[in-house]
C-alpha cells in the first residue's frame, strides 16, 4: 500500500505540488489525468527519488516503510517501478547485461544469490513473451536505435522482469500506435497481481479502456481536485477538464 | 555473455589491488647513468661486444637530447641520476641452482600469473618479468616443437644473437626519441618472440611486468617478429606497487611482420596510478612500433590503459607491404591526476594500405587524457584508407579531454575520415540505471564498459574481463 501525505515538491525553487494526499491499496490501479503542466510527472519522479526534484514537505510510505528516505535503487529493490515516459539510451550497454544487473542488485538487496546465466537467460526469454519482444531488441543496446513503441514495450519488459509492487506508467500510451497500445496493455495485465498496484499517467481513455483503472484522479495546480470512479475517465474524454473547473470555482 | 555485475560488484570495495611488495633479495646497482653503468649491465647480462656498442651508442645520443615537451603533459623534472638502472629479484640464488625463488613465485599467483605450467590459464605461455630480470617464462619447450622462439630478451641475445642483431632497433633506431635513447642504453629485460614461416602460433603468447624495487627504473625491451604467413597474438600485462615516489618505466617494443603474416598485441595497463592527491605513480614512456614489411601483413594494437601517473605512448604503425593492414584501438582511462597522451600513428608507404583508429578516452576527476595521432600517407601510397574516430566521455566538470589529430596527406587518391565526439555520462542514464535498481557506482561501471566496448571486444577472452574490472576500479569515487 502507498500513502502520499501533504506531499509538497518543487523544481529549481518552483513549488508543482502543493500538498497532494493519495492512497494505492495493494490491488488497485489508480489513473492520474490532468492537463500539461498540473504535476503529474513531478509526483511520479518524486516517487522515484529523481534527485532534479525537491521536496519540501509531506510524507510518503510504501508498505508501512518511509519511502523518501530510501535512495532511488532502494525504492526499486522495495518495489517501485517507472515505466518513463522518455527513456533514455544508453549506448553499448546491452539489454542483457543491464537486465542482468538490475535484478542480480535486487537479489542481492533482499539476501539472494545472483541469477546464474542460464537461468537468466531463460528468464528473459519468458518476459519476453509477454510484451512479444523481439529476441533482437533483447540483444541491443538499451533503448538505442529503438523505435518510440518500442522503447514502451522495452519499458513493460523491464516491468515484467523485475515483478514490482507499485507500477508507474508516466504516459506509457504516447507514441503507441494501436496494435501497440494493446500488447503494451495487455502484457501489463499479466502482470498484474493481487499485491500489485498501479499509477497510470495518460491523457486519453484509450489506455484506459485495457487497464481499467479502479479509481480515476484530476490533476489541477499541484493538488488532486477530483476523485471517481472510471467514469470519470470517460467524461474527461468527450468534456476536457473545464467543467472541473467550473465545479471547483476556478 | 560477460558478467559485468558480478564483477563490478567483487571489485566494488577494492582500489588498487596490486600494491603490494614483495620481499625478496635484490641487487640493485648504485643509482646514477654513465658509461660505467651501461658496461656492468652489459657485462652482468654476458652480451656481445656488438650490443655493448649499441647501447654505448644510445647512451652517448641520449646525452645530447633534451626531455621532450611537446605533450599536453605536466612533467616534474626527473633527476635521471637518482634512478637505479638495473635490479635483479632473481640474484639471490646460487650458481646453477634453476629453482625459483618461491617468494616470486608467490608475488605472479597473486598477480593471478601462475608460473607452474599446470596452473597456466589454459593456452597461454607467459614470461614473467620483475625489475629488470625474466623470472621465467612458461611452455618454452611446448612451443619451441613448433620452432617458435619464445624467452627473455637476455636469453634470446645468448641463444639467437643473429636474429636479435637482425632486427634489433630496426623498428625503433635508437635515435628515434629522447626515451628510445635511453632505453636503448639501459635496457634489461622483455620478450622476445619469433613466429617461423607458416606457423600459427597455438596459444596466446603474454609477458607479465612487475615492478617491485624502488627507486630503481624499468627499461622493457620486446621484439617480435612475425615470419611470411604466421601468426600469433600478444598480450601485456603490468602492475607495480604502491610507492609515494613516481617510478620510471620507459620501454619499446618493436614489431616486424613479414609477407601475410598477422601479429595482434594487446595491451592492459596497470601501472600504479598515484594516490588521490597525486602522490606517486609510474611514468609510462614507451615508443611502441610495428612495421608491416610484407604485402598483406595485418598488426592490430589494443590498449587498454587505466594505470600510471603519466602516460606518454603511441603505438604505431609503418604501412610499407602492399595491401597491408593497421589497426589501433584504445581506451584510456584518467582518474584522479593522472594525464595521459596516447595516440598513434599510422604511416602509409605501400599502395593500397589501410588503417583504422578507434579511440575512446575517460577522464574524471582532476586528470587530463589527450588523444593524439598522426595519419601520414606518402606520395608512393596509392589507394592509401583511413578511418580514425576519436571519443572522448567526461566524468565530472574538473577534467580535461583533448584531441590533437594530424594529418599529412602527400597522395591524392587517399580517402581519410576522421570523427571525433566528445560527451558526458548524463544525469538522466544514471537516474535511468538507479530506478531499475543499479546503484550508481555500478551504472558508471556499466556505462563506460558500454562505451568502451568496441575495444574491449578485440581484447582475448581473459584479458578482456581483467579490462572490465580494471574500468571500474579505476573510476570509483568519480561520480556522485
Amino acid at each position: 500500500m502507498l500513502e502520499i501525505r501533504n506531499l509538497h515538491a518543487s523544481v529549481n525553487g518552483k513549488e508543482i505540488l502543493k500538498g497532494i494526499n493519495l492512497t494505492i491499496k495493494d490491488g488497485e490501479v489508480h489513473a492520474l489525468m490532468g492537463q500539461n503542466g498540473a504535476g503529474k510527472s513531478t509526483l511520479s519522479n518524486v516517487l522515484v527519488g529523481n534527485p532534479a526534484y525537491e521536496i519540501t514537505e509531506g510524507t510518503v510510505l510504501l508498505n508501512g516503510k518511509d519511502l523518501l528516505a530510501m535512495k532511488p535503487e532502494e525504492r526499486a529493490h522495495e518495489g517501485v517501478f517507472m515505466s518513463f515516459q522518455h527513456p533514455v539510451e544508453i549506448p553499448g550497454v546491452s539489454m542483457v547485461n543491464f537486465m542482468r544487473a538490475a535484478v542480480n542488485a535486487k537479489r542481492k538487496y533482499h539476501g539472494e544469490e545472483p541469477l546464474s546465466a542460464s537461468d537468466f537467460l531463460k528468464l528473459m526469454r519468458e518476459k519476453r513473451k509477454i510484451v512479444e519482444l523481439d529476441n533482437k531488441l533483447a540483444n541491443r543496446s538499451v533503448n538505442e536505435g529503438f523505435s518510440g513503441g518500442e522503447k514502451k514495450r522495452n519499458e513493460i519488459f523491464q516491468m515484467a522482469m523485475l515483478e514490482p509492487t507499485f507500477a508507474i506508467l508516466d504516459e506509457t500510451d504516447s507514441g503507441l500506435d494501436v496494435d501497440a497500445l494493446r500488447i503494451v496493455a495487455e502484457g501489463f495485465n499479466k502482470l498484474r497481481t493481487p499485491q500489485t498496484s498501479a499509477m497510470v499517467i495518460t491523457h486519453y481513455q484509450r489506455l484506459l479502456d485495457y487497464l481499467k483503472p479502479d479509481i480515476v484522479h484530476v490533476l489541477l495546480n499541484g493538488k488532486i481536485v477530483k476523485t471517481a470512479g472510471p467514469e470519470l475517465a470517460q467524461e474527461i474524454e468527450t468534456r476536457g477538464f473545464d467543467w472541473i473547473k467550473e465545479e471547483i470555482g476556478l | 555473455m560477460s558478467d559485468n555485475n558480478k564483477l563490478v560488484r567483487e571489485v566494488a570495495e577494492k582500489k588498487y589491488e596490486f600494491g603490494f611488495t614483495t620481499d625478496v633479495h635484490t641487487e640493485i646497482i648504485e643509482k646514477g647513468l654513465n658509461e660505467d653503468v651501461i658496461r656492468l649491465i652489459s657485462a652482468k647480462k654476458g652480451e656481445p661486444e656488438w650490443l655493448l656498442d649499441f647501447r654505448l651508442k644510445a647512451y652517448r645520443y641520449w646525452l645530447t637530447q633534451k626531455v621532450p615537451t611537446w605533450a599536453h603533459l605536466d612533467i616534474p623534472e626527473i633527476d635521471f641520476q637518482a634512478i637505479s638502472y638495473y635490479a635483479d629479484p632473481t640474484a639471490k640464488k646460487p650458481e646453477g641452482n634453476k629453482e625459483i625463488d618461491p617468494e616470486l613465485m608467490k608475488t605472479f599467483d597473486k598477480l593471478g600469473i601462475p608460473l607452474e605450467e599446470r596452473l597456466a590459464l589454459s593456452g597461454t605461455a607467459v614470461d614473467a618479468v620483475m625489475d629488470s630480470v625474466s623470472v621465467k617464462t612458461t611452455f618454452k619447450e611446448t612451443l619451441r616443437e613448433k620452432g617458435i622462439i619464445f624467452c627473455s630478451i637476455s636469453e634470446a641475445v645468448r641463444e639467437h644473437p643473429d636474429l636479435v642483431k637482425q632486427y634489433l632497433g630496426s623498428v625503433v633506431p635508437y635515435r628515434d626519441n629522447f626515451y628510445a635513447a635511453l632505453n636503448s642504453a639501459v635496457f634489461s629485460d622483455g620478450s622476445f618472440v619469433y613466429i617461423p614461416k607458416g606457423v600459427r602460433c597455438p596459444m596466446e603468447l603474454s609477458t607479465y611486468f612487475r615492478i617491485n624495487a624502488a627507486n630503481t627504473g624499468q627499461f622493457e625491451r620486446t621484439l617480435i617478429v612475425a615470419d611470411d604467413d604466421s601468426y600469433v597474438s600478444y598480450l601485456e600485462g603490468c602492475t607495480a606497487p604502491m610507492r609515494d615516489e613516481n617510478q620510471l618505466h620507459a620501454a619499446i617494443v618493436e614489431i616486424v611482420v613479414h609477407e601475410r603474416a598477422e601479429v595482434k598485441y594487446s595491451t592492459v595497463q596497470n601501472w600504479y596510478p598515484g594516490d588521490a592527491e597525486g602522490k606517486g605513480g609510474v611514468y609510462n614512456f614507451v615508443t611502441k612500433r610495428g612495421h608491416l614489411r610484407g604485402a598483406d601483413s595485418k598488426l592490430s594494437w589494443t590498449q587498454v590503459e587505466t594505470g600510471s601517473a603519466i602516460t606518454w605512448k603511441y603505438p604505431s604503425c609503418i604501412l610499407s607491404g602492399d595491401n597491408s593492414q593497421a589497426e589501433f584501438y584504445s581506451v584510456a582511462v584518467t582518474n584522479n591526476y593522472q594525464q595521459a597522451d596516447t595516440g598513434t600513428k599510422m604511416i602509409h608507404i605501400g599502395k593500397n594500405t589501410k588503417s583504422t583508429i578507434i579511440s575512446k578516452g575517460i577522464s574524471a576527476g582532476k586528470s587530463q587524457n589527450s588523444y593524439r595521432g598522426l595519419v601520414k600517407v606518402d606520395a608512393r601510397a596509392d589507394g592509401a584508407r583511413n578511418y580514425s574516430s576519436c571519443d572522448s566521455l567526461l566524468l565530472g566538470s574538473e577534467c580535461g579531454a583533448h584531441t590533437f589529430p594530424y594529418m599529412d596527406i602527400k597522395n591524392d587518391s587517399a580517402i581519410i575520415e576522421h570523427e571525433a565526439t566528445t560527451s558526458k555520462i548524463s544525469e538522466e542514464q544514471l537516474f535511468y540505471c538507479n530506478q531499475r535498481g543499479i546503484p550508481v557506482e555500478e551504472a558508471v561501471g556499466l556505462i563506460v564498459n558500454g562505451y568502451a566496448k568496441d575495444v574491449i571486444n578485440k581484447l582475448p577472452m581473459e584479458f578482456a574481463v581483467e579490462a572490465q574490472k580494471l574500468l571500474s576500479v579505476s573510476l570509483e569515487g568519480s561520480v556522485g
